[in-house]
């Protein structure tokens, strides 16, 4: 029997588009991308050239500093682009599918030591999705991190439902689970599962935990300071749910897997529901139909990407959103300040949809709803983020970059995510996950 | 809709970078939100957000302040026509309090909105929204009868001194609003102890319409002057006022019928305050329920040492009586000045509540603790919150121990 504990704080924001829990398969991708910005602390170093023919599984770039970590290509077929911004800063690497199961085979796994194993998932891609805190970037494959995580189940808004992400694939996320048994420390593999969800509860060598409550429960970093919390010096290793199964896939084939179950949703999705696909496909060849003018995301409405439909589904994400924009000016009568806001939904109750059913669900567009201020009102981020953290004060060591004093505030355990129903809450409209993401690249900067 | 939202349109390149008015750009910018709020649209972070914005936490919190604000401009006219012994109706106390507060509001958001104005046309950032609580704060808090230019000066000091040297809205280390009733209070000693509270009652008094033995003096001036005499006859008589049926009998302090500063009378009307605050959320219970413990606390304190006719008071009959209750819901409660943790605010709540009623009883001098009170816990509320914090750090630094160990 597993333990459940019970997080407080935090908000669901319930959206209408819902994805239906039925899951189907997407078209066979005609164009992927990996995309290096997805893999925060990455510095990419090409392995291709544009025009190069790779399979499945064969690299297309690596990391400068862990130059073991292989980022491979999810389909056979030619490099079509290398797509570099600002400064020559690769942004995407781009490939057009041949339409053949062509893949580099790396032996089914067949067991051996610690050393052995991170060797066959850093050359295989099986790696690149592990991350680490302190700092939320790519692991270090030489580190022995104290424990590993795993969120088993996601609690962002229109998330991707678990049961239908590991239906059919507890065989894989068994042997995934194993493979991390062998790369944890002492700690031990950890996974969280919503209470009351019995999907997960069959797993075998690791700690199950349960968790019971609003967003952000979901989160890893949520889970991990509920249960054992980072200490200065320490290193935990976080990967999500599906990865686990890509990963236990990898090793039972030997070819590279990147499997997605996504959850399309959102009030401009047209036929919201799950669909299986490949990480890194492009979204109009999932099939994504959103209307005109919406603004489509890849990843949660928190904390994803504004891709549009020509964009890529992003390395980690497992949804696809489509919201409305909120372009227009809004009336302060009518929709502004001094509306009575039957649609607004609001943490403060400063609208009285306080009043309403937790379940009603708001259509919410992309405007701010206000503009940029100086801090002002107090308690807001602390009824939302359930860390014994003070948000507030860590935010601002942040902007003024006092490195001694994000420490002391307890920078390691948190993630530009943990943060983002913070960002959402804010009545002053500040960019609050960007500048913790500052802060953790300055930290990792000064330690070295 | 459409017509306001295109004549602003039609009008804007005039105050665009280039046009006739630009240097007014800041005026058309802030007219501008104020009627729309912007078509921004989420370019970092969290596609969707909170509905909830600036200009609307502000505005509730003058919705909270109106029922001050109405009974206090009934309450003029009533202790006006109570002055001359006259009756009056609904409509006549009205009348005269909105020919005083009218005025006081005009000149404090004037002089205030100018200012900001001015500050942010320099600064070349947008109008913030603070000065619409503090420039409806600082006529409630005003003596009836205190010369407008004193409140002009009040502001000018209060916006300049208090806020904008510190960096504008959400910077500002003390309570806009004190700072303006501070500086009258130390500039202006001697007219802000005279017969200032009730309207034209200098006047009445010289043309000898006022009613027998009526001073004009409010309730903690009446008790201030009994501090220091011996427990004589004089502070016997005092003391009768605040008996059941006397001019401060406790129903009269909570209900507001009594002299005082043009919003803070009224204790009930605090306390609708409140309750507007708490239920949207706006305005902390913490500090307001802790703040309102402190001042009990201390008044039941005074009440078990008994060393002067002061001390006697009952501690609810101390925490009706003057400021308090208003600074308590609307000062104390300020975010930006007040303590930002959770405990920290429970901390600064009961000290404000605890030293407001301390220093109105043991220094006859400053009548108005809470004041005091309020902008003492603003310069202490970073120290609290700092103690709050490093027992977090701590408590992390002996976890690291533990699991180093």
């Amino acid at each position: 029997m597993s333990k459940t504990l019970r997080i407080k704080k935090g908000v669901d924001i319930r959206l209408t588009g819902e994805p239906a829990l039925t899951c189907g398969d997407a078209p066979r991708p005609k164009v992927v991308a990996v995309q290096p910005t997805d893999f925060p602390g990455l510095t990419p170093k090409l392995a291709v050239k544009e025009g190069t023919q790779v399979q499945a599984g064969e690299a297309l770039f690596y990391d400068k500093t862990y130059t073991s970590v292989m980022f491979v290509s999810p389909v056979s077929g030619m490099v079509k682009e290398v797509v570099r911004g600002a400064k020559r800063r690769i942004l995407a690497v781009v490939v057009e599918a041949d339409g053949t199961d062509n893949a580099k085979d790396f032996g089914a796994w067949n067991g051996g030591d610690r050393d052995a194993l991170v060797a066959h998932m850093a050359a295989g891609g099986a790696f690149a999705t592990m991350r680490q805190r302190p700092f939320d970037v790519l692991a270090n494959p030489a580190d022995t991190p104290r424990a590993i995580y795993v969120s088993g189940f996601d609690s962002a808004p229109l998330a991707v439902d678990t049961g239908v992400a590991t239906e059919g694939r507890m065989d894989d996320l068994q042997r995934g689970i194993d493979a991390l048994g062998v790369l944890a420390g002492q700690g031990g593999v950890h996974v969280g599962t919503r209470a009351g969800d019995n999907t997960l509860s069959g797993l075998n060598g690791c700690t199950t935990t349960a968790f019971n409550g609003p967003h952000p429960a979901g989160n890893v970093g949520v889970q991990i300071h509920h249960t054992a919390p980072i200490n200065k010096g320490e290193v935990i290793w976080t990967m999500g749910l599906q990865d686990v199964i890509n990963l236990g896939a990898f090793l039972r084939t030997g070819h590279y897997a990147a499997d997605r179950v996504v959850a399309l949703g959102g009030s401009e999705m047209n036929d919201p529901r799950h669909i299986r696909t490949v990480a890194g496909i492009k979204l109009s060849d999932l099939g994504v139909q959103a209307n005109a003018g919406a603004r489509v995301i890849s990843g949660s409405v928190l904390t994803g990407t504004s891709t549009g439909e020509e964009g890529y589904l992003g390395g980690f994400a497992t949804q696809v959103v489509a919201l409305p924009e909120g372009h227009d000016p809004k009336f302060l009568l009518t929709e502004g300040w001094l509306s009575p806001g039957l649609n607004k939904f609001s943490m403060s109750r400063a609208y009285p949809t306080w009043l309403m059913p937790k379940s009603k669900q708001y259509t919410l567009d992309t405007n701010q709803n206000g503009e940029d201020r100086a801090f002002v009102v107090s308690g807001q981020y602390e009824a939302v983020f359930p860390f014994d953290i003070f948000p507030v004060h860590l935010v601002k060591s942040i902007m003024v970059n006092d490195i001694d004093a994000m420490e002391k505030l307890g920078i390691y355990e948190v993630a530009p995510e943990d943060f983002a129903l913070c960002e959402f809450v804010c009545t002053s409209k500040i960019p609050v996950q960007s500048i913790v993401r500052d802060g953790l690249d300055a930290l990792k900067v000064e330690l070295g | 809709m459409k017509a306001i939202h295109n004549l602003i349109q039609s009008i804007k390149p005039h105050f665009e970078e280039g046009g006739k008015l630009s240097r007014f750009w800041v005026v058309f910018d802030s007219l501008e939100t104020f009627a729309f709020t912007p078509g921004h649209v989420t370019h970092s972070g969290a596609h969707i957000r909170d509905g909830i914005d600036l200009k609307r936490t502000m505005f509730l919190v003058i919705v909270a302040m109106v029922p001050c604000l109405l009974f206090g401009m009934w309450n003029i006219g009533h202790q006006y026509h109570l002055s001359l012994g006259q009756t009056s109706d609904l409509l006549a106390n009205v009348l005269v309090g909105a020919w005083k507060v009218i005025p006081l509001i005009v000149v404090s958001y004037g002089v205030g909105l100018g200012i900001e104005f001015i500050f942010a046309g320099m600064r070349g950032h947008s109008i913030n929204e603070g000065y619409l609580v503090s420039g409806m704060l600082i006529p409630l808090i005003m003596p009836v009868d205190v010369p407008l230019w004193m409140v002009a000066l009040a502001v000018a000091f209060a916006v300049v001194v208090a806020k904008e040297v510190f960096g504008g809205t959400g910077m500002n280390i003390l309570n806009v609003a004190l700072t303006a009733r501070a500086f009258l209070f130390f500039a202006y000693p001697k007219q802000l102890s005279g017969e200032i509270w009730i309207h034209d009652v200098a006047a009445s008094k010289a043309g000898g319409m006022l009613v027998d033995g009526y001073t004009g003096a409010t309730a903690l001036g009446h008790l201030a002057g009994t501090v220091g005499t011996a427990a004589d006859q004089a502070s016997a008589a005092t003391m009768s006022l605040f008996a059941d049926g006397g001019m401060f009998s406790l129903s009269n302090c909570f209900l507001g019928l009594i002299p005082g500063s043009v919003g803070e009378t009224s204790a009930l009307a605090c306390l609708i305050g409140a309750a507007v605050l708490i239920w949207t959320g706006i305005g902390s219970w913490r500090v307001i329920a802790s703040f309102l413990a402190g001042g009990l606390v201390m008044g039941f304190l005074f009440n078990l040492i008994g060393a002067n006719a002061y001390m006697t008071i009952s501690p609810i009959h101390q925490v009706v009586m003057g400021g308090f209750m208003f600074g308590m819901v609307f000062m104390a409660t300020d975010p930006v000045s007040a303590a930002q943790t959770d405990t920290g605010k429970l901390w600064y709540g009961f000290f404000g509540g605890l030293f407001s009623i301390m220093i109105r009883v043991f220094n006859p001098a400053y009548p108005e603790g809470v004041m005091m009170a309020i902008l003492f816990m603003n310069v202490m509320a970073p120290l609290i919150d700092h103690y709050v914090i490093e027992a977090n750090i701590k408590r992390r630094e002996k976890r690291l121990t533990a699991a180093t160990a």
